[in-house]
């Protein structure tokens, strides 16, 4: 149920993305992002799908795990495609009363559609093969021209680590909650919203005095073990950048030419 | 309240990286009126069994049976059998969430449904057993007491629900000795006024030895010995074996027995090991 939500979780395996320096992969990801944007045809969706689908078949990641986490966001793809259908102005297709189709309306809110799909599994691949602590390393490390200017990036990077780390822990707490708040008759399911609302109450209030407790006890943690920032520090796994990271490089560089190339095809197909 | 345990299995995290057999092929049943203890290292099961006792996990499969009604199958309502079951979790303090004492203790009698005053007898009602007094601490806030008396107002919780059974996790998990003694005295107290059946989950093999009617001993998911105190504590290398021991008071006794020639005592407690030992030195 609410372990269903695959969001910043780390899937392990041995593949030749997980392998890849995490600067690359961060790079590539919101290049990606970008280009998703560039993109003014289905055909260009064609191409980056296409290239999604190399990567996902590459990184050994099952399909069925990442199109689980697909589903948490359904109901938001599913609202921009209504909304984009019914708001666009332009070729009536249909008409009833009030309500109107566009041609115009269906092509983008298809566009949009695509678009929020290949991005939302792009950024889970960039989750599902790096650890959480090589990809906040690799953000540091991407963000470390940005302290000469006073941009706190080791907090910013620890900030991450820490958040990523935390959720599978508050989801269990959460689970722990639900299942004690049951044992004594609870009911989440019935009711009408209010009520529903209301009945997540005994979970929540539990559930931020936990965060709390957890917090503390993680600051004291830190400061036993002489956390002092970010200012000095030395790591014990340096990233480097491998061969195969080169080879990522110039294939990003690559697909990036053809995909604005495909801009040329024109507006539709 | 009886309960029936029969050939129960359950898988976390069903074809997904992690997948972990938590209980396999257990059976075991609990008399009516009886304590049972259960032991077990670490991540051997014993959460995993108790929850579902009273319907909070869906077995893959085999069936748990109260008197005789299957509440595996369905056809049992989830709240007549939390009505029945009254679970309380390991940290159970960390449930609480109400301003007063009282309306956190009402939240069980409320969700089933009871009138106003019937709630309010049982609030009262279940703050006695666990030795608080009603009038002093109803208005007070959860969060402003003790460990171990929030650990009280947590049972209350559950008390309050008047169940036929109660289960508990490790309750005197991180408490000091005092409040350790006393929230074992409460449970015996409850067990002979109340006539509750007690499922009681602890690391400690001393209350163990002294609480329990019968003792089932867990291993990786599955029952690995079951039977009296005296009969599973018996068994003292193959607990060791599993990461378990037997009461100090046993250990200390075997000790003299193996130095010793011809002391021989099976005591589970300190009274009873002094008292074969003073018998052998009178002998
Ligand atoms: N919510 C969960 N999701 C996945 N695996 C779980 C979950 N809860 C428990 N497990 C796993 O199931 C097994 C049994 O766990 P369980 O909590 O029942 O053990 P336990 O005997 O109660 O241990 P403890 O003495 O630490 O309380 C363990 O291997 C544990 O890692
Ligand atoms: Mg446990």
């Amino acid at each position: 149920m609410i372990r269903d939500i695959t969001l910043g979780q780390y899937y392990p395996a041995d593949s030749p993305v997980h392998r890849l320096d995490a600067r690359v992969k961060i790079t590539a990801t919101m290049l990606y992002i970008v280009e998703l944007f560039l993109v003014k045809n289905f055909a260009g969706f064609l191409i980056a799908a296409a290239a999604l689908f190399a990567v996902i078949a590459l990184s050994r990641v099952p399909l069925r795990f990442i199109f689980r986490g697909l589903t948490a966001v359904f109901l938001i793809i599913f609202f921009t495609l209504i909304l984009n259908i019914f708001l666009t102005d332009g070729r009536v297709l249909w008409h009833w009363k009030f309500i109107t189709i566009t041609y115009e309306g269906v092509i983008r809110a298809a566009f949009m559609a695509i678009r929020l799909v290949l991005l939302i599994i792009g950024s889970s691949i960039l989750t599902l093969t790096t650890k959480p602590i090589e990809l906040t390393d690799g953000l540091e490390k991407l963000m470390s021209p940005l302290s000469k200017i006073g941009v706190p990036s080791h907090e910013i990077a620890l900030m991450m680590t820490i958040a990523l780390r935390f959720i599978p822990t508050l989801m269990e707490e959460t689970d722990k909650i639900i299942k004690a708040q049951q044992a004594r008759g609870a009911d989440f399911e019935s009711g009408n919203i209010i009520q529903r609302a209301k009945s997540l109450i005994p979970i929540l209030v539990p559930l931020f005095i936990s965060s709390f407790r957890i917090a503390q006890e993680l600051a004291l943690a830190m400061e036993a073990r002489c956390y002092h920032g970010g200012k000095g520090r030395t790591r014990m796994n340096e990233i480097h950048f491998h061969r195969g990271d080169a080879v990522a490089a110039v294939l990003l560089i690559g697909f990036l030419a053809v995909i604005i190339a495909s801009r040329q095809l024109g507006s539709v197909l | 309240m009886s309960i029936t345990v029969k050939n129960l299995k359950y898988i976390y995290n069903k074809g997904l990286p992690g997948e972990t057999a938590a209980l396999d092929d257990v059976s075991f049943e609990i008399e009516d009126g009886s304590i049972l203890g259960v032991i077990g290292h670490t991540g051997s099961g014993k959460s995993t069994l108790l929850q579902h006792l009273n319907g909070l996990l869906k077995p893959d499969s085999g069936e748990v049976w109260i008197d005789d009604a299957c509440i595996t199958d369905g056809s049992t309502k989830l709240v007549d059998i939390r009505r029945r079951v009254g679970l309380v979790f390991q940290y159970p303090e960390y449930q609480l969430f109400e301003e007063t004492v009282a309306k956190d203790v009402a939240f069980g009698p409320r969700n089933l449904g009871l009138d106003e005053d019937e709630i309010q007898r049982r609030v009262r009602y279940a703050l006695d057993l666990v030795g608080l007094n009603y009038e002093e601490i109803k208005d007070m806030s959860p969060f402003e007491h003790s460990g171990g008396n929030k650990r009280r107002i947590a049972l209350a919780g559950v008390l309050a629900m008047e169940p036929k059974v109660l289960i508990l996790d490790e309750p005197t998990a991180g408490l000091d000795p005092k409040a350790h003694r006393e929230i074992l005295s409460m449970v015996k107290r409850i067990h002979e006024n109340e006539g509750m059946s007690i499922v009681f989950v602890s690391h400690n093999m001393a209350d163990i030895a002294s609480m329990a009617d019968k003792v089932i001993v867990m291993n990786t998911g599955r029952i690995v010995l079951e039977g009296t105190p005296a009969q599973v504590f018996a068994h003292s290398e193959e607990l060791a074996g599993m990461g378990l021991n037997v009461p100090p008071a046993r250990e200390m006794t075997d000790k003299l027995a193996r130095i010793v020639p011809g002391f021989k005592s099976e005591a589970l407690s300190i009274t009873q090991a002094a008292a074969d030992i003073k018998a052998f030195i009178n002998n």
